[in-house]
């Protein structure tokens, strides 16, 4: 048993959760606080990364680039939020399914029409992209480790902005009431209005990491966003904590199962069968393992309390 | 009144579904015949799942599993030369309908997001399945040898043939769908979307109840499912990709939810509009966003709530 | 009052979907290609490279005036055969030409032909449509499928490597590309290993390729999946390690976007922007100009289906209901082809050279795909025998 290889593997498992963990804390946040299904998430992660692209074109420099692509999906959340979602939150899931959806289309074409539908170019700064030694004969590389460390400092990050800040409190107690917390005074509509915009950011920030080691091109969101909806749904809709251990999770056993499902299942099978059984089996390896916890915990890992 | 308004219109509807063969003939345009007979198919699906998901508050983002089960359950047979449809479309449903059956066991016990979630999962499963078993075309997908055969005079090779056993199909469910909601099944579906904790406390056992409605839901959606091979003459595993669930949500709650009428009025809409918008620029999905967008925000019934007296809902 | 409103509405949407009456006899052709959606950048490279061969023949194919009508597949097959009902119901085309998908193809192709209508396939090749299923009305101005991949296993096998690990994503597909590859190559292949269709992250196989330590690495990843896989291939270091041979995967769509990361792979392909024959300097030259940006194989392809339609219009002078003729002068392909001259088999697939194909800087410090040699020389698909045509 090749002991280097499992631990590269689960150190890929765990930089894929991390990347997962920054669009589902985005998106566990807004609908546990705002109870709002929001689909256009996955646009917003695309909007960081066509961001990123661009100004890094005009600025020429890396960091510029994540501050300000930052900053523009920031803007553009809450821009989506003011205008177009601010008056669903009342309504039907149905609704925010429908409206989200239809921002979906609309994202992906506004994108296509200025930056064309041809996938831009995005690479890993030159700065980042060498390999740093974890271990004697592992090598791993530097950009991945470097998200590594960016999702998990964000995470630290979270937990002491929910926890030991005032806003913190103000999110906790508006996912828990959000009347009483109107009723005490608070400005509930600008709240909503930030903790939108922050979630966008964050989903901003996954799409721009995203974008050197994926493509950028329309409709790069979709297809994260079923992922990112399958971390929430383990860790429990609502909870940060949630969402980084359900991400975590979900990282590891995609990974793992890629890449040991196949020889694994070839010493029970034949390997004609484990050739076709395996990456079919692997590819639904998420969703079977969601289904499992919502068995057992039909409510998710940590759901956060609400009334 | 209300209910006689609402069955007015109904067959108001259905007249002039049944006049567009006509009007086709008229202005030599056969294309209509494709066209409409493709739209009354994913009306009869998108019925199929208002049903669970507007009567019965079930959001499954999972449906288009069971049109892709049904379309199966036609080629499959016809593959080894059975093309009898009275084979093939109960074969359809059933197979459906257990699906539903297995898949609503394990989902009812969740509700919302989570509900939703475990819908698609399922689906999705469905999906990468299809794409593996490659004895039945895998990704490639599978032709339909023969479209099925009704005997006699039905020859669905014939459009016109064609459109019209569609159109009664409609009809029918049309009509047994508000048999349905009105009596005693319906009504307490719909009473355990208002609010499910009473109807536990009065005594029904919820679960098997949601649990009939999904059968129910999954077998039309078989229906539906054989129909579209058979208009197609063709069938991949796509047709149960998420995002075809997608596409048929947003027809029922384009159409308005929770209306028998809605979901047909959604399916016209939204593949007409497809049609149409796409023909004249290619940038077509950046004006049907913001349309929906619109018609959620300013719509609340959606497009059957916008007619006068549409508004009027089954209560 | 609501049965007149629905009778209202139904005539004016009837009034505005009315084709046009059909009066005199310009030529229509109908192009079904992906337009929106992640796609359409391919259908994009095809529309533009109809339309500069419309130019080219002066906005008159076969000396009649042409209407070409676009359709948007969405990469549907159920959209691609409404598409091709419309076209032929609606628009009454004479011929029905495009499509990217196999899978839309299987779908369209035998709507088109059934319905006694000349197709010409201008991507997909499906092994079926090569096979049992060719008809008389179906033409292809690319290839079959497993043609390319054939011409990496040749390739591959004459130059005597060995311990190829091999990658494809888990579709259809994916598995013609290895098992065409296999049919050529006899060497040892240490791994056949499927991702799923749509996977963006690479790490986890690239992780277990290097523990495998093969000599050479074979991929087929088209679309978004080949950029991706790029990329990561090349940041794990591997592209300087082992090389990387792919088909399908490295295009002038893939390179702009992955940039260095593509320096150096081996493509096998039928045709390449360098392919030195007049009419082919001509296409690129003409394509670079009007619009901007270097053409692909998908353009080539739909600018020889114009071209071989023109042929065969001229040959009957126009007649266009002489089918029978048209499908003659077709199978003579008697046409300036961007990859040179080329002969049709009898499944209406063509028969025709494939080359091995670089990724090197050019001469402007751009990455662009060169030839680097002759791997097959009229070199027929594998399906030819199962098609019971004889002409």
């Amino acid at each position: 048993m090749n002991w280097l290889l499992v631990v590269e593997q689960c150190l890929n498992g765990l930089q894929l959760g991390v990347m997962l963990f920054l669009m589902a804390a985005g998106l566990t946040l807004v609908f546990g606080i705002m109870n709002f299904v929001n689909l256009a998430h996955g646009s917003l992660y695309m909007l960081g990364a066509y961001f990123a692209v661009a100004f890094l074109k005009w600025t020429g420099s890396f960091a510029a680039s994540v501050v300000l692509a930052l900053l523009a999906t920031l803007v553009v959340g809450m821009l989506v939020e003011v205008i177009a979602l601010r008056t669903l939150y009342e309504r039907d899931h149905l609704d925010h399914v429908l409206a989200t959806f239809g921002l979906i289309l609309f994202f992906n074409e506004l994108v296509a029409i200025a930056w064309g539908r041809a996938a831009l170019f995005a690479s890993v700064p030159p700065a980042l992209g060498g390999f740093v030694e974890i271990l004697p004969r592992l090598r791993y590389p530097l950009y991945r480790a470097v998200i590594i460390l960016v999702g998990l400092a964000v995470a630290l990050l979270l937990y002491v902005v929910v926890s030991r800040t005032r806003l913190g409190m103000l999110i906790r107690a508006g996912a828990s009431n959000r009347t009483m917390v109107a009723a005490l005074g608070v400005n509930i509509r600008l709240l909503y209005t930030v903790v939108f915009g922050f979630g966008a950011a964050l989903a901003g920030l996954g799409g721009l990491m995203a974008g050197p080691i994926y493509t950028v091109q329309p409709g790069m969101g979709e297809e994260i966003l079923i992922e990112v909806l399958v971390v929430i749904v383990i860790g429990g809709i609502g909870s940060i904590r949630g969402a980084l251990v359900g991400a975590v999770v979900v990282g590891m056993v995609d990974t793992l199962g890629r890449a040991f499902l196949k020889p694994m299942l070839a010493t029970v099978v034949s390997p004609a069968a484990a050739d076709s059984a395996g990456p079919a089996l692997a590819s639904m390896l998420i969703y079977i393992l969601m289904a499992a916890v919502l068995y057992f915990r039909p409510q998710g890992l940590f759901p956060a309390t609400r009334s | 009144m209300a209910r006689r308004r609402r069955a007015l219109a109904m067959l108001a509807a259905l007249a002039a579904l049944a006049a567009i063969p006509l009007v086709a003939g008229l202005v030599n345009q056969p294309f209509y015949l494709d066209l409409f007979r493709r739209i009354m198919i994913f009306a009869i699906a998108a019925v199929s799942l208002d049903i669970i998901l507007g009567y019965g508050g079930m959001v499954s983002f999972g449906h288009a599993a069971y049109l892709g089960i049904g379309a199966y359950a036609v080629a499959i047979p016809a593959l080894h030369g059975v093309h009898s449809a009275w084979v093939q479309w109960p074969l359809a449903m059933a197979l459906s309908g257990l699906a539903a059956l297995a898949i609503g066991a394990i989902s009812l016990r969740t509700s919302g997001v989570y509900f939703i979630m475990i819908t698609l999962a399922f689906a999705q499963m469905l999906y990468y399945v299809g794409i593996s078993i490659e004895p039945w075309g895998g990704d490639d997908g599978m032709r339909l040898a023969r479209r099925s055969q009704l005997g006699g005079p039905l020859d669905l090779g014939d459009p016109h043939v064609f459109y019209y056993v569609v159109l009664a199909i409609l009809a029918v469910l049309l009509l047994v769908g508000d048999r349905v909601i009105q009596a005693r099944f319906g009504t307490v579906i719909r009473a355990v979307k208002s609010n499910e904790p009473r109807m536990r406390a009065i005594g029904f056992s919820t679960l098997r109840y949601k649990l009939a409605a999904f059968v129910l839901a999954g077998a039309v959606g078989g229906l539906a499912g054989a129909l579209l091979a058979n208009q197609t003459e063709y069938l991949t595993p796509s047709y149960m990709h998420w995002t075809r669930s997608g596409d048929i949500m947003v027809m029922v709650i384009l159409g308005g939810m929770g209306t028998l009428a809605g979901p047909v009025l959604g399916a016209a809409a939204f593949l007409l509009l497809e049609n149409v918008l796409s023909a004249w620029t290619v940038h077509w999905q950046a004006i049907l966003g913001p349309l929906l967008v619109l018609v959620v925000l300013y719509a609340r019934g959606g497009l059957w709530g916008l007619l006068p007296g549409g508004a009027s809902r089954d209560d | 009052m609501r049965t007149i409103k629905a009778a209202t509405v139904l005539a004016l949407v009837a009034a505005l979907l009315a084709g046009p009456a059909g009066a005199a006899d310009p030529l229509k052709i109908g192009f079904i290609t992906s337009l929106s959606g992640p796609a359409g950048i391919i259908g994009k490279h095809m529309k533009d490279s109809v339309e500069l061969a419309l130019d080219h023949l002066g906005r008159k194919v076969g000396g009649l005036e042409t209407e070409v009508i676009y359709g948007d597949d969405q990469r549907k097959p159920d959209v691609g055969k409404q598409l091709a009902d419309e076209m032929l119901k609606k628009h009454r085309v004479h011929v029905v030409s495009g499509v990217i998908w196999s899978n839309v193809m299987l779908a369209v192709a035998p709507t088109v032909t059934g319905a006694g209508t000349l197709m010409v396939g201008t991507n997909a090749g499906p092994h079926e449509l090569a096979g049992k299923m060719c008809h008389e009305l179906y033409f292809t101005t690319s290839w079959q499928n497993d043609q390319t991949p054939e011409a990496m296993g040749k390739f591959m096998q004459d130059q005597g490597l060995t311990d190829v690990y091999a990658m494809a994503p888990n579709y259809a597909a994916g598995k013609d590309m290895i098992s065409g590859f296999k049919r050529y190559f006899k060497g040892k292949v240490v791994a056949e290993v499927y991702t799923k269709l749509g996977q963006q992250d690479y790490q986890a196989e690239i992780t277990q390729l290097r523990a495998a330590n093969p000599k050479v690495v074979f991929v087929f990843y088209p679309g978004d999946m080949g950029i991706q896989f790029l990329k990561q291939y090349a940041q794990a270091g591997l592209r300087e390690q082992i090389p990387l041979y792919s088909v399908y995967t490295v295009d002038e769509i893939s390179i702009p976007a992955v940039g260095d990361a593509a320096l150096g792979n081996f493509e096998t392909r039928y045709w390449s922007p360098d392919l030195k024959n007049e009419a082919n300097a001509r296409y690129v030259g003409d394509f670079k100009k009007k619009f901007g940006y270097t053409p692909t194989f998908y353009g080539a392809q739909s600018y020889d289906g114009i071209m071989l339609i023109d042929s065969a219009v001229r040959a009957v002078k126009g007649d266009l209901s002489n089918k029978k003729g048209m499908v003659a002068a077709m199978r003579k392909a008697d046409f300036k082809s961007t990859r040179g001259r080329f002969t049709y088999n009898n499944n209406h697939h063509p028969i025709q050279n494939f080359y091995l194909l670089r990724a090197v800087k050019g001469v402007g410090g751009d990455i662009e795909l060169q030839i680097q040699k002759t791997v097959f020389e009229n070199h027929k698909d594998a399906y030819y025998q199962d098609c019971p045509m004889k002409w």
